[in-house]
């Protein structure tokens, strides 16, 4: 209990992401969907950086910075496409973007 | 000891927030808990000895991404009320079920694994940012040059995107309409 091991970490890491999968699933707000999915790629960044701690391998944190990169590019695409269409439609709400015309 | 403290602390403290990031119905609460986790979360990098990671999580996701976050947020209407939609139940069946299998697998990776050694063993006489750094800079440097294309290409199609002119539909506009305005431009170019 008192012995912090890989299991804690893992553990961890599977709480935050399934916290993530709930909110990409009952988000409706195009933002707050955004939110959800650093959640994911933040908890998948702790499981990394543990199993290179544990294993003296530094490939995990390698991974975790091109994760953190890849998280960064996602969201300065993602805002522009966000703002561009709640310029011409005016919200940012999920079920509008079903239908695919302009 | 300490660690364990440390460990419990700040998995309640992250587990809190993000839970608090997904079921509010304000969306600055949500980014403020949001950032708030992510500087939690850090706090894990700095236990496991990835310094650097730990100070790259509190400069990029708290600096740069929360800053993004918060620019885009003045563009939308944010203040009314949010409604979550109903889901599908045959859905979250599926994505729960989905799910409990991620978990059994992830328990059962380090079990099957106990034979793994190190790819890029870690040096134990120098520190956590000089080994990032000779590994980054040696093993990963195709990647890593890969990865700032990237983020060049993140860069132009953000200012594009967020730039004028983009709230009209060139394909949704007729051949004349296009002809005039840029007509219209050319016009005001050489006046």
């Amino acid at each position: 209990m008192m012995e912090i091991g890989l299991n804690h970490y893992l553990v961890l890491s599977t709480i935050l992401f399934a916290i993530g999968l709930v909110g990409v699933m009952r988000r409706k707000n195009l933002l707050l969907l955004f939110f959800a999915t650093e959640i994911l790629l933040n908890s998948v960044n702790i499981a990394f950086a543990a199993i290179s701690h544990f294993y003296g391998d530094l490939t995990g944190q390698m991974f975790a910075f091109f994760v953190i990169a890849i998280a960064a590019s996602e969201v300065a695409v993602g805002l522009g496409l966000l703002i561009v269409w709640h310029k011409r439609h005016g919200n940012i709400d999920l079920d509008n973007l079903a239908t695919m015309k302009g | 000891m300490f660690e364990a403290i440390a460990f419990y602390l700040f998995a309640f403290l992250t587990i809190s927030m993000f839970f608090i990031t997904v079921t509010t119905s304000q969306a600055l609460y949500a980014l403020s808990a949001l950032a708030a986790g992510m500087i939690f979360i850090s706090a894990f990098f700095f236990i496991l000895g990835a310094d650097f990671l730990g100070a790259i999580q509190i400069i990029v996701y708290t600096g740069a991404v929360m800053a993004l976050y918060a620019f885009g947020m003045m563009f939308f209407d944010t203040t009314r009320e949010l409604k979550e939609k109903q889901g599908n139940k045959y859905i979250i069946v599926g994505m729960s079920a989905i799910a409990a299998v991620l978990v059994v697998a992830i328990f059962s990776a380090p079990m099957l694994s106990t034979n793994m050694t190190a790819f890029y063993p870690s040096a134990q006489d120098i520190g956590n940012t000089q080994q990032v750094g000779m590994v980054l800079f040696t093993k990963y440097l195709i990647p890593f040059e890969l990865a700032a294309v990237m983020l060049l290409v993140a860069m132009i199609a953000g200012i594009v995107l967020a730039g004028k002119k983009m709230d009209i539909s060139l394909t949704m506009t007729s051949e004349t309409d296009i002809v005039t305005m840029n007509n219209e431009t050319n016009t005001k170019v050489l006046s």
